[in-house]
């Protein structure tokens, strides 16, 4: 019962002062794993990252799943994802209001419309980190052997899909079956 | 009541279908947000994505709290909240259950590094439909492209990038209402 209540308390500090994506809740668990010895090592960590990238879902909620699965079974699971969530859903209703409000005042609308390339631009830094992880195998020998030319090919093929008339409105789930299938069959 | 369901079901569908982080969901929400049920338009989403960037709080779940909120108040944002988060709830405890030795199985890694690559094009698709839009003048290049480079390359934190835009877009709205 006391780990359910110090989950709660850490999960809703994590999600009040974990500002940005899903991995700047990491720094949180690091610390509650220190704070917390009983509850999970470091190791166990790193391999709840993995899993989390590669399961659905926002990282950071599998993340918060995955703790509180460990600490406290089902119960904990669900805990820490509520807890990690209230916060923002609080906040981001709050905002909401304020920006009803001031919605049209030229100001925030000269604002907004400079955050809005900002944010395009900040989106393809992210793809950008995905290109990184998924395309460049991170040997600097030569061009040859920096680049995965099969990751990229496929990469250039699905990206032309999403460009054409006729296939740009097909489901994402589609795209990602293509790559786990020709991930399978050949070894990008 | 059909309309909570309908918040739940997406945002549901818009979990399920994310692998990674926040941006990855971007095509997702696209698809179901903007083009299926008209909640926001492809601008709405960027300025939830701006304000995700700098406010506490996971961006897949500050996108399905304001878009929830902005259809059915604090019911549809709390439902639409608990259809992001409820397929990782289901996943993960399923994973976490059987413990999850498959996870290091070679085909299944194999598999992963295709849905890396199939993630990215994605990515990079939903980028050029946002370009599009918000990149429409000389100065929303130049801050479209300094936001990637200061990023990407010089590895600044999207919170500063996000609301440094926000004072320059301050700035240019004074300099231009004085004119």
């Amino acid at each position: 019962m006391t780990d359910i209540l110090w989950l709660i308390f850490e999960f809703f500090k994590a999600g009040l002062f974990a500002v940005g994506g899903g991995l700047a809740t990491l720094p949180y668990l690091t610390r509650m794993s220190q704070a917390h010895p009983t509850w999970f090592t470091t190791e166990m960590l790193a391999n709840m990252v993995a899993i989390s990238e590669s399961t659905p879902g926002p990282l950071g909620i599998n993340m918060a799943t995955y703790v509180g699965y460990t600490v406290a079974g089902i119960p904990g699971g669900v805990v820490a994802t509520l807890a990690l969530v209230t916060p923002a859903v609080i906040i981001i209703m709050l905002i909401y209001r304020v920006l009803q409000q001031y919605k049209t005042n030229p100001l925030v609308v000269s604002g907004f419309g400079a955050l809005r390339p900002a944010v395009t631009g900040l989106i393809a830094a992210a793809g950008y980190s995905v290109f990184r992880m998924a395309v460049l195998t991170g040997d600097p020998g030569s061009l040859f052997t920096l680049i995965s030319w099969k990751a990229l090919a496929l990469c250039a093929a699905l990206f032309a899909l999403t460009q054409i008339k006729k296939t740009k409105n097909l489901h994402p789930v589609l795209f990602i079956a293509v790559g786990a299938v020709v991930g399978l069959l050949v070894e990008l | 009541m059909k309309e909570l369901f309908q918040l739940y079901s997406a945002f549901f569908r818009i979990g399920l279908f994310t692998f990674g982080g926040g941006y990855a969901m971007l095509p997702m929400l696209q698809r179901e947000v903007v083009n299926k049920y008209h909640w926001a338009t492809d601008e709405e989403l960027l300025d939830c994505y701006a304000i995700g960037q700098c406010t506490p709080g996971i961006i897949a779940v500050n996108v399905a709290t304001y878009v929830g909120y902005s259809q059915q108040g604090v019911a549809g944002g709390i439902i639409a909240t608990l259809g992001v988060v409820s397929p990782s709830l289901i996943i993960i405890t399923l994973v976490a259950m059987v413990l999850s030795p498959f996870m290091s199985n070679l085909y299944v890694a194999r598999a992963f590094a295709g849905i890396r690559v199939a993630v990215c094009a994605l990515i990079a698709g939903s980028v050029v439909k946002l370009a599009k839009k918000s990149v429409t003048d000389v100065t929303g290049i130049i801050l479209c492209v300094a936001a990637f480079v200061l990023v990407a390359v010089l590895g600044a934190s999207p919170i500063w990038v996000t609301i440094g835009a926000a004072l320059c877009g301050l700035i240019l709205g004074r300099v231009r209402g004085v004119k």
